[in-house]
């Protein structure tokens, strides 16, 4: 697998789209470092760049680097390889890419000014959500038609979960605010890989005092061992469980 | 070594395959023949397995295909279309394919990179040759590792007439060495100095599958082109593609 993963990884790295990812993560959080006094608020602003901007580089890449090695996946078919085994190259080819550019881009600077809980939960949820997002990509790409239906699709889930998603949690919270929502809450977070790391995160930081009672039980819960497992292993599922469904659609795909 | 059962595929509406039985052996030439739109690449990608069929199964070498992709290591496709990545050179394309094959240099069947002088190509990207050097070298590419069974996909569309003259010559080496090869083509002429069977392909549905001689002896016809339009001609209004081919070949001899 990892034979056909170096051809994919070399033509990533042809089109400098990647080169480019990694500079621009690394001009703007060097650039935050040095803004701001306090690392913990270069690091919340960093928190942003990788809840949002992340998932969106790594859907749109994955998308269109799918749709642009069609030649490469329909040569691959004829020859003696299993689909499952071309899409996990392109799968690995991709995350490879992306995850060394997160790494470099962002990974450098934290390492460098910000080494302790908080950073290590940014890194984590960054590299997670990449790998998260590559996964949604390839399925939005297999089971689209065309570039253009297959690039709208990336966008839509990447509004989804990046925005409108929140505006529906909030939505529900009002509607329900006079039962205890707690423990459902907690619930509603697994089902956004976003929202799960941007919670993972602040309750490291020490602003999470000021979300009052919620707060408190997140803290609880996210602060002790179960909490990292739980967030571990739903990240995992947000990685496993799209990427799986890529590849059966992808094994009954005509070509 | 190919068996071919009850096999079905429907596009949406169009029924592109239509309960197809066949059976290809060693030595063969088999020319599939019908036009445009009749099922001829569909059932080509159902034996490659780029194309999933609704039922029925197909045997080659008696093993039914079906998630096991060793299968393709037998066969050198050359497709209708050649599409490959665009930033790959054409060394590389070649390099690559060895990597994945894995076959000994010394069985590899270099006759077309010579003839064709691809090698003076090896270090130009896909993107900068033009139609017909692709079409050489996806041809190259269908012989390089000396395959059992040939699959060529309009094979001299695109050729010029002296690349048309050296692919039919090596087809022909290729049938002396007692190999399965199959053939669709538009142009009749062509096929009629290598072919042994014919397969007629029309609306998905298999109108006959004969060998060349018992076609030629039935209808009375020494060329190829003339023994299927007499044949279509008992009573069948599917003859008009026929009838059309012909007419134009007429006019382009009165001209």
């Amino acid at each position: 697998m990892l034979k056909l993963s170096r051809y994919v990884l070399y033509d990533i790295l042809r089109s400098k789209v990647v080169l480019a990812y990694t500079l621009f993560l690394f001009i703007v959080s060097f650039s935050l470092f040095q803004l701001e006094e306090n690392d913990s608020k270069a690091i919340l602003s960093l928190l942003t760049i990788v809840l949002i901007v992340v998932p969106l580089i790594s859907m749109i890449f994955t998308t269109i680097h799918y749709y642009n090695s069609y030649e490469f996946i329909e040569l691959m078919l004829s020859q003696p390889l299993s689909r499952t085994r071309i899409l996990l190259s392109e799968y690995a080819g991709v995350a490879l890419s992306l995850l060394s550019a997160f790494f470099i881009g962002i990974g450098i600077p934290v390492l460098f000014f910000a080494f302790d809980g908080t950073g290590l939960a940014l890194l984590f949820t960054g590299g997670a959500l990449t790998l998260v997002f590559i996964s949604i990509a390839f399925l939005a790409s297999v089971k689209a038609r065309d570039k253009a239906r297959g690039i709208g699709a990336a966008l839509l889930l990447w509004f989804y979960f990046a925005l409108i998603y929140d505006g529906l949690v909030l939505l529900i919270l009002f509607a329900f605010s006079d039962y205890p929502m707690e423990k459902f809450t907690l619930l509603l977070s697994a089902l956004n890989p976003i929202d799960l790391g941007r919670i993972f995160i602040m309750l490291k930081m020490d602003i999470s005092a000021l979300m009052g009672y919620t707060g408190a039980l997140y803290k609880d819960f996210f602060g002790s061992g179960t909490g990292v497992f739980f967030t571990l292993g739903i990240m995992l599922l947000w990685i496993t469980l799209p990427l799986l469904w890529a590849i059966r659609v992808f094994k009954r795909k005509d070509l | 070594m190919i068996r071919i059962e009850n096999l079905k595929k429907k596009f949406k509406k169009l029924q592109a395959l239509d309960d197809i039985n066949a059976f290809f052996n060693q030595g063969q030439v088999i020319s599939l023949i019908g036009p445009n739109g009749s099922g001829k690449t569909t059932l080509i990608k159902c034996i490659l397995g780029m194309v999933r069929a609704d039922s029925g199964s197909i045997h080659v070498n008696g093993k039914q295909i079906n998630g096991d992709p060793s299968y393709r290591s037998q066969i050198g496709y050359m497709p209708q279309i050649g599409r490959y990545p665009d930033n790959m050179k054409v060394g590389q394309l070649f390099r690559m394919l060895k990597n994945i094959r894995k076959m000994p240099e010394t069985e590899l069947d270099t006759d077309l990179l010579v003839k064709f002088n691809l090698v003076s190509i090896f270090d130009k990207p896909m993107r900068t040759l033009s139609g017909g050097t692709r079409q050489k070298v996806s041809a190259a590419l269908a012989f390089y590792f000396n395959p059992a069974i040939l699959i060529l996909d309009e094979p001299t569309a695109g050729l010029d007439p002296l690349s048309s003259e050296i692919l039919k010559e090596k087809i022909m080496q290729e049938k002396q060495k007692n190999k399965l090869i199959l053939i669709t083509s538009h142009i009749l002429s062509d096929l009629d100095e290598l072919t042994t069977d014919v397969m007629y392909l029309q609306e998905g549905k298999m109108i006959f599958y004969k060998e060349l001689s018992v076609l030629k002896k039935e209808t009375n016809e020494e060329k190829l082109g003339k023994a299927i339009a007499s044949i279509m001609k008992g009573g069948k209004r599917e003859a008009l593609w026929i009838d059309e081919v012909l007419a134009l070949k007429e006019t382009v001899k009165t001209n």
